[in-house]
């Protein structure tokens, strides 16, 4: 578990040292983005258009921030990770298309991400769900928005950040990816666990010893 | 009768409860209850696990840090739930939806709310937490001359991995640790564990979901199941879920719920609903009681 501070753009290198387990604090800009907006990047990138932001090299961030308008821009309030399940869909064609290096979400990702991170040389990383003032207190400036038409949460947020994270390497560059292997380990488990509580439940004896 | 007994007079009467419902909604989402704090920082102590430890550091650093800057816990402030105790003699009464719609207006401008809810049909967020059947209210109506109203804004993420099953009636009780234990093994990591678990059976469909969020959402940890047997099976469910090692985030450890709560209601003898609702570790809730003098208190 070795800890990585990097700079964004993030370059080939800078993600294939990165292994499962590391923690890393990312500075630069990261690029918020959920369902409605990559189904856009990726309708862009088909008519052969170019995306708003440059995201080679880049950071996704899933979120849907809280955020409040001043005189000269928007403050973030709150901004912690979304689900990325929702983004599977679209993840690996992103990162393929758009030459993404780092995605940032909570609740893990799926085979066609994992598939996508070896090839491309990307990795997706959680920060800690729930925690969105922490992250707002990394986020420093705004720099930009665009696709507000798509609501506030859905749009596409530009943050300049210094030192954000932890971040903790969920999926890295090598085809490993944590929270699914987890999951697996879990799921072995389950028939025993749930015989175990049947006859718990099923033994009368046992009824009563709960009752106590 | 003066010019104070007009309706102005009973507006500002009327103000100081909304502000009092957004305050709480204040308290609710920038302050996390100490139950639910207390067991984090045990889970933290027993943790050996190094990456499950350095999330539930993050999470303690973040409720610290939301405390000390007023900042909401968690961006998605949710969708607001609000239990009613309507006593039924409170002078209150006829203008309560009014003020429980102005106030999660208010709190969504000035705290602020992320705006989350959207028309399923037209896709159109009024962008004021507010919208056919949001807030979400329920009433019960009580003896007496209080009001007490539970706030509970509610995150998507735990919510999108509710279960509702019917499992044949006859196999009863027994269905029940398949149906907790493979709704939390499908749960994964999404709903942010460590959660809390919310067991709902019996009732119609809607019964069993709606004591199962109650039980989830509003019962404090720590507090024990009236019901003995219950309090036992409680016991024994937290202990199998977190034998199955998700752990914090789903990243492995020995904390995956922080607690299972179960409620129930009498059944129809061809149905067996078992509704299951997950309150993830930000737990967002606090109660106001109105007195009929009008005096708010706020507590969590
Ligand atoms: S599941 Fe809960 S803690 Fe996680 S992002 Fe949603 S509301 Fe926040």
């Amino acid at each position: 578990m070795a800890t990585y501070h990097l700079r964004t753009p993030l370059s080939e290198e800078d993600v294939r040292r990165l292994r499962v387990g590391d923690i890393v604090y990312v500075t630069g800009i990261i690029v918020t983005a959920r369902d409605s907006a990559h189904r856009r990047l990726l309708e862009i990138v088909e008519s052969g258009g170019k995306p708003p932001i440059e995201l080679r090299g880049g950071v996704i961030y899933h979120c849907g921030p809280v955020v409040e308008k001043t005189p000269t821009g928007w403050r973030v309030i709150a901004a912690g990770p979304t689900t990325s399940a929702r983004m599977e869909i679209y993840e690996a064609e992103v990162i393929e298309k758009l030459g993404v290096r780092m995605i940032i979400g909570k609740g893990g990702m799926g085979e066609k991400t994992t598939r996508a991170c070896r090839e491309y040389g990307a990795v997706y990383t959680i920060f800690t769900g729930g925690a969105g003032a922490l992250a707002a207190n990394a986020i420093k400036e705004v720099v930009g928005v665009e696709w507000l038409d798509l609501g506030i949460p859905e749009a596409l947020w530009i943050f300049r950040v210094e030192e954000f994270g932890p971040l903790l390497v969920a999926i890295d560059s090598y085809g490993r990816n944590i929270i699914s292997e987890n999951m697996a380990r879990a799921r072995e488990k389950r028939d025993q666990v749930v015989g175990r509580l049947v006859e718990i439940i099923k033994s009368k004896h046992n009824l009563r010893e709960l009752g106590k | 009768m003066g010019l104070d007994d007009s309706p102005g007079a009973s507006t500002s009467y009327n103000d100081e409860v909304i502000n009092g419902v957004v305050e709480a909604l204040r308290l609710a989402v920038t302050n996390l209850p100490p139950d639910v704090e207390s067991a984090l920082r045990k889970a933290l102590e027993a943790e050996e696990n190094p990456a499950a430890r350095a999330q539930l550091e993050a999470i303690l650093r973040n409720v610290e840090i939301a405390r000390r800057t007023g900042r909401p816990i968690c961006q998605d402030t949710g969708l607001i739930h609000y239990y009613v105790e309507a006593g039924v003699e409170s002078p209150i009464l006829p203008s309560l939806r009014g003020i429980l719609l102005e106030a999660t207006r208010r709190a969504t401008k000035t705290i602020p709310l992320r705006p989350n809810t959207v028309d399923p049909i037209r896709h159109v967020n009024p962008g004021d937490n507010t919208g056919r059947g949001v807030p979400i209210i329920h009433w019960e109506l009580v003896e007496g001359d209080r009001v007490r109203i539970h706030v509970v804004p509610k995150g998507g993420g735990s919510e999108a991995v509710s279960v509702l099953k019917l499992p044949p009636p006859g196999r009863g009780l027994e269905a029940l640790p398949g149906i907790v234990v493979d709704a939390v093994l499908d749960a994964g990591a999404k709903p942010c564990p460590p959660t809390i678990v919310g067991v709902g059976i019996g009732g119609g469909a809607d019964t069993a979901l709606y004591i199962a969020k109650k039980a989830a959402s509003l019962r404090k940890l720590g507090s024990k199941n009236p019901d003995p047997f219950l309090a036992g099976l409680e016991e024994e469910l937290v202990n199998a879920i977190n034998s199955l090692g998700i752990g914090v985030m789903g990243l492995g450890g020995k904390t995956t719920v922080l607690g299972v709560h179960i409620d129930y209601a009498y059944r129809h003898p061809a149905n067996y609903p078992v509704g299951i609702v997950f309150q993830c570790w930000a737990t967002r809730r606090a109660l106001v009681e109105i007195s009929p003098g009008g005096s708010i208190r706020i507590t969590q």
